[in-house]
């Protein structure tokens, strides 16, 4: 009796549920054609807003000869290498980053930067600042230029010397692994960039890096880093910082060139890199640094 | 005003970008969202799925309650970036080697089968107004019907059992979701106060000690408000629940806390440092002394002695709102403090919270309470205290 008079009634649900079915399978269909289209759409936005990076968008269009017209990024695979035995800690490569890439000029955001460390005749701990440190902007007296107080004069000193720091650049970088719309990557030649159209500006990949490399510009909404001057390298120059270092401590180069200096100063000194055991495969290579620095 | 940059203070030496600090409360408030939606969403499958009877009165409740905080989960995050307008972005084109990526589509899903599983259990509801109503609103019921009257018997078990799908499935779509995002700090390996591989279990089960404190603290409250006498059983059915797991919370916690200090690792000594320090209050006092351990005790001595009446009523709310303070400040002390110890492992940076601003304090209020607005209107619109859909189980 019961089954008798519910019979209809399950038609009925079939019925509706049968069209529900037909209405979800439809606006699927349409939504599916509508994200296909905005899908190609992106990719074609984020493939042209790549070919620049944050290395100045729309750069150049040509495929055959990505980025730039006379550049062909299958040739290179860039490095760094940092010779900190030179280092005078001049900080000029800091304030031409920061006028080269349009860095905020505050004391606080850098594409590059250089530490100090000293040890001190009576004290077992290193003494560690950059140029950020509020003494050495004293010692400066703004936030766009910058230099190292000599706030040590009074001391005996053991042993000093100056790191300069950027993005590693790595081969396995894990800001990159974390991006969650793929607006940072890593291109053919070995370089890591923000596509600074496409960035939400979420900075998880400003937490991911272990080097403290990246940071949030504010004035662009979006994450910002080292580019190894990659408006520069592809057009056969030298990454800024390198170009003002006036004592030779920053070698940068073609590692596919065995002859480029960069691929010199690896083969002809004890390299090594800042930690290793992150397994992100930097590719800045260091000679002259301590125990401390990392 | 809020600054433009988040400057932290800080000692010892940190890295010099580190000295603006990325995450702010707001990012602490998030998971601490989605751990609700996924402890009232326990609550919800003990009754749906295993049948704990006894917490019938809060089961339609703690649905409602899960969608109302599920909605406002994404509302953090899109006030923390730099560009809301692209957040789509994450989803048209996901990276799918980031942990961060799969949030659009957990999330959709997770509303979507809340708001099914909510249409299910209130159909007896809704089709009542449709057909009592004749104002404006009535026609929102009418639309809601999405064109089903029917109300026999054979249709209420069709009902019954999609309500049972629908809450098995919840169960690892709830958990999951919530334990994705103890997995979006546990991955990062440039943290060693982030970097776990227990902090995603961990992040599940303070969830899940919050959610259910939720439920209670909301129902007591709910029952005052309406001025019907509280089910003292359901109640004791929630300390129960909360009881047994802040108890795996404690152990996970301690363990992975205990593992930290014994592996000894480079940068241990700056962590303990840390957390001998700045966090000794947050840390050792407000989430594990008084959120947890005292609750825990608390709760154990009412079971213990049968307590009943009036004094089980305050004593699970306020153990209930102790749990939900602890596992806020849990929030805290890992988005928060997993940013103020550098880097470096050699310095520490101190948080500044603002009061104004996009990110600030008040901002943090609204958006944790915003919810408990929606989960008004909701109850209004379909009122938890009578489940026909669910009475008949």
């Amino acid at each position: 009796m019961n089954d008798e008079k519910t019979k209809p009634s399950l038609d009925a649900r079939r019925t509706f549920l049968s069209k529900l079915g037909l209405a979800a399978t439809c606006t699927g269909a349409v939504v599916g054609l509508g994200a296909a289209g905005a899908l190609k759409t992106a990719i074609a936005k984020s493939e042209s807003s790549s070919s620049g990076g944050q290395a100045k968008p729309g750069a150049a269009a040509d495929r055959k000869s990505f980025p730039t017209p006379d550049y062909d990024w299958n040739k290179h695979e860039w490095a760094f290498g940092v010779d900190a035995t030179k280092c005078i800690g001049c900080l000029r490569c800091v304030e031409a980053c920061k006028r080269e890439n349009d860095v905020p000029a505050n004391a606080h955001q850098f594409r590059t930067w250089v530490e100090r460390y000293v040890y001190l005749a009576d004290d077992k701990h290193v003494h560690i600042d950059s140029q950020h440190d509020p003494v050495n902007i004293e010692a400066s007296g703004s936030e766009k230029t910058f230099r190292f107080a000599n706030r040590y004069k009074d001391k005996k000193v053991d042993k000093a010397f100056f790191v300069p720091k950027l993005c590693n650049h790595c081969t396995h970088p894990s800001c990159v692994q974390v991006c969650p719309t793929g607006a940072t990557y890593r291109t053919e030649d070995g370089v890591v960039l923000v596509d600074e159209t496409y960035c939400i500006g979420c900075r998880y990949c400003v937490q991911a890096c272990p080097y403290g490399a990246r940071f949030f510009n504010e004035e662009t909404g979006v994450a910002d880093k080292c580019t190894w001057c990659y408006h520069r390298i592809t057009k056969g120059l030298q990454p800024a910082c390198v170009e003002v270092c006036p004592v030779g401590a920053r070698i940068f180069g073609n590692t596919k060139d065995k002859q480029s200096p960069v691929s010199l100063f690896i083969r002809n000194s004890r390299v090594q890199v800042l930690k290793p055991e992150s397994g992100n495969a930097p590719n800045v290579f260091y000679v002259g640094i301590d125990k401390e620095v990392n | 005003m809020e600054p433009v940059l988040q400057l932290v203070p800080y000692t010892g030496w940190v890295y010099p970008n580190e000295t603006v600090f990325e995450w702010s409360i707001l990012i602490a408030v998030y998971p601490y969202i989605t751990g609700l939606v996924a402890g009232a969403f326990t609550v919800s499958s003990l009754y749906q799925v295993f049948g704990f009877e006894r917490l019938r009165p809060v089961a339609h409740l703690a649905l409602l309650t899960s969608l109302s905080f599920m909605i406002f989960v994404p509302t953090p995050l899109l006030l923390h970036l730099g560009h809301p307008e692209r957040a789509f972005n994450a989803t048209i084109t996901p990276h799918l080697t980031s942990a961060m990526a799969m949030f659009g589509f957990f999330a959709s899903f997770y509303v979507a089968l809340l708001i099914v599983e909510g249409w299910f259990a209130n159909r007896p509801h809704i089709i009542e107004q449709a057909q009592k109503r004749t104002d404006l609103l009535g026609k929102f019921y009418r639309v809601l019907t999405l064109g089903s009257y029917d109300l026999s018997e054979y249709a209420m078990r069709f009902d019954r059992k999609w309500i049972f799908a629908l809450a098995v499935i919840g169960i690892p779509g709830a958990h999951g979701l919530h334990g994705y995002v103890g997995f979006m700090y546990g991955s990062v390996k440039a943290r060693e106060w982030w970097s776990s591989d227990l902090m995603a279990v961990i992040f599940l089960f303070s969830a899940i000690i919050s959610g259910v404190s939720l439920l209670a603290a909301l129902y007591v409250a709910t029952c005052k408000m309406r001025k019907v006498p509280i089910d003292l059983a359901c109640l004791k059915g929630l300390a129960y629940t909360i009881w047994a797991f802040i108890m795996v919370a404690l152990v996970l916690e301690g363990l992975e806390f205990a593992s930290l200090v014994y592996k000894g690792r480079e940068g241990v000594d700056m962590i303990m440092q840390y957390v001998t320090g700045p966090l000794l209050i947050p840390y050792f006092i407000l989430q594990f002394a008084i959120g947890a351990i005292l609750p825990f005790l608390w709760l154990s001595y009412m079971i213990w002695r049968g307590t009943s009446g009036k004094a089980l009523v305050i004593g699970v709310t306020v153990c209930a709102c102790l749990v939900l303070f602890s596992v806020f400040m849990m929030r805290w002390n890992v988005v928060i403090g997993g940013q103020e110890i550098s880097k470096t492992g050699k310095g520490l940076m101190s948080y500044q919270l603002h009061f104004w601003g996009k990110e600030g304090a008040l901002m943090a209020i609204i958006v944790t309470m915003a919810p408990l607005g929606l989960l008004y209107i909701l109850t209004r619109l379909f009122p938890p205290w009578h489940d026909k859909a669910t009475d008949a189980h």
